[in-house]
């Protein structure tokens, strides 16, 4: 537990330090509540803006947070010396996780601010839950990558695919039968409606076997890989 | 208490090391002295558990390196060739992590960076350090835990005189704590100056160990006694009775500029047993 809290406490030191991390976070929140309070044309759904972006930013942002944070560690030996120092690497790895979800989750307050107050505790759980998966899933990245360039090519690949998917959805069929199977779209169907009423069956089972699957895919990568 | 007998390590084809043997009494500088490329990094990463090995056997604080527990990771300070460096972060932060994970009190950390000399730059980020610098933080981030055996992979390669013997001073005054310390180097004067113990490493292979004057006391014959003359011509002659003759008779035509005495040294022991220099030339 000790270890965890001293991972997480010199995130929380390098945040303020680390100009690219802080950019994640706070960008999409600011862009957000800039269109919603600036472009509105006429007959433009309630919260459109909060909603698409909403769904990108857990697409987007924790999984490449994740990756950059273990890429830097790797490449600079720090991950090595920690990892000699008897941190175990789940610990690590918590640590870590634990860091970005929560400035994911300031920021998703920082948006939560657009929407009405009764919707706000729905919307603060869907995205809590799905940016667990962005974290596994950029943890899996994160280990593969030999190196930092490596590690943001590959990040950005699967969040683009991740979190453009539901948008690109909108405008073509076929698209969106392929996104249907990506738990982003599922998110972004549940914000849409703002009621757990908009997660059927199909897509409760959707999200969960995305969850295992990241997991998974997590583990495998990690006794694959280790964290050297 | 460092042992080894036998070590043996191969990469996919390629022998980097066979049939390391040796013993470190507590309270030890021991030197590991070769090339480039003789496998001195491998040996560390194999007595720190970090890298498994083919054949032989390790010991270190009486415990087996395969099987090194967290516990005896905490008397274990390892200092390896690259930088492992939170570079973003003040050296103060850098060494509250390790303070923080190991249980050292607060009050060590200003303690430490005062005794490798960095007080005045414990709230200064690490990518503005020198290089030097950079390493004296890393002996810093190894001295706080307070361990019984510290690992030192080229502590000195790169730095400036000065800060070499800023970083020498460091490392006595850490041995008069009653630490064992295992460092790599292809330096022979810091080897020399430093070491109780030196192992000669070449391709893998130890050629000769022993202390620096008993290694060089050995290999006598090599003392020679050189003459510079006047015309400026070098003259190299035996250190031996046949030798006075041939000096009185120079002596007598006042032909000389001056006489040194030439001992043989740690580096050119290693050239002899190997033919080949410590250091590479540029
Ligand atoms: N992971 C590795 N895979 C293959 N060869 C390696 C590896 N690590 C080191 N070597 C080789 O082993 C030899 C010794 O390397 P090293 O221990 O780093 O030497 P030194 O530290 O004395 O300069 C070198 O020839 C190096 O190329
Ligand atoms: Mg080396």
């Amino acid at each position: 537990m000790n270890n965890i809290l001293v991972i997480f406490k010199k995130q929380i030191i390098d945040t303020f330090k680390n100009k690219s991390i802080l950019l994640q976070v706070i960008l999409y929140p600011v862009i957000t509540l800039v269109m919603e309070a600036l472009v509105r044309p006429e007959g433009m759904p309630a919260h459109y803006y909060t909603k698409m972006f909403s769904a990108m930013y857990v697409g987007m942002t924790p999984l490449i947070s994740m990756t950059s944070i273990i890429a830097e560690e790797k490449e600079k030996n720090t991950l090595r010396v920690l990892l000699m120092s008897n941190v175990k690497p789940w610990q690590y790895l918590t640590g870590i996780g634990a860091y970005v979800w929560v400035i994911f989750m300031f920021g998703t307050g920082v948006m939560a601010t657009a929407i009405e107050p009764a919707h706000i505790p729905f919307y603060l759980l869907i995205m809590g839950l799905s940016a667990i998966v962005s974290i596994a899933i950029g943890a899996c990245v994160g280990i593969n990558a030999k190196n930092q360039m490596s590690a943001t090519s590959q990040g950005s690949m699967v969040m683009l695919m991740l979190s453009f998917l539901p948008m690109l959805a909108m405008f073509n069929d076929g698209i969106a039968k392929v996104a249907n199977f990506v738990y982003t779209q599922h998110v972004r169907a549940m914000l849409d409606e703002m009621s757990f009423s908009a997660l059927k069956l199909d897509g409760a089972i959707i999200v969960a076997v995305n969850t295992i699957l990241a997991v998974a895919l997590f583990i495998a990568a990690y006794r694959k890989k280790g964290l050297e | 208490m460092i042992q080894c007998s036998g070590i043996t390590k191969s990469f996919t084809d390629k022998k980097v090391l066979s049939g390391i043997s040796f013993d470190i009494p507590d309270g030890q500088i021991f030197g590991l002295l070769g090339p480039s490329g003789a496998g001195k990094t491998t040996l560390i990463k194999i007595l720190t558990g970090q890298l498994s090995f083919d054949d032989g056997s390790a010991m270190i604080l009486q415990r087996n390196v395969r099987h090194l527990s967290g516990e005896d990771r905490k008397k274990i300070g390892i200092m390896m060739d690259q930088f492992g460096v939170y570079e973003r972060l003040s050296c103060y932060d850098n060494l509250k992590i390790y303070a923080e994970i190991y249980g050292v009190p607060k009050e060590r950390i200003m303690e430490t960076l005062k005794l490798v000399g960095l007080e005045d730059s414990a709230k200064k980020p690490a990518s503005s350090l020198s290089k030097g610098m950079l390493v004296r933080l890393q002996l810093a981030r190894v001295f706080m835990i307070s361990p019984d055996v510290i690992f030192l992979d080229e502590p000195t390669t790169g730095l400036d005189p000065v800060t070499q013997k800023q970083i020498h001073r460091i490392i006595m005054d850490k041995k008069k704590h009653g630490c064992t310390i295992f460092l790599t180097t292809h330096n022979m004067e810091e080897a020399a100056k430093l070491c109780d113990t030196v192992a000669l490493l070449n391709e893998g292979v130890i050629v000769d160990r022993g202390a620096p004057e008993e290694i060089c006391r050995r290999f006598n014959h090599q003392k020679k006694i050189v003459l510079h003359l006047k015309t400026g011509e070098d003259v190299e002659l035996p250190h031996s009775k046949e030798s006075a003759d041939k000096i009185r008779e120079l002596m007598e035509k006042e032909s000389i500029e001056t006489i040194h005495s030439s001992e043989p040294t740690l580096e050119t022991v290693f050239l002899e047993l190997t033919g080949r220099k410590l250091e590479e030339e540029d």
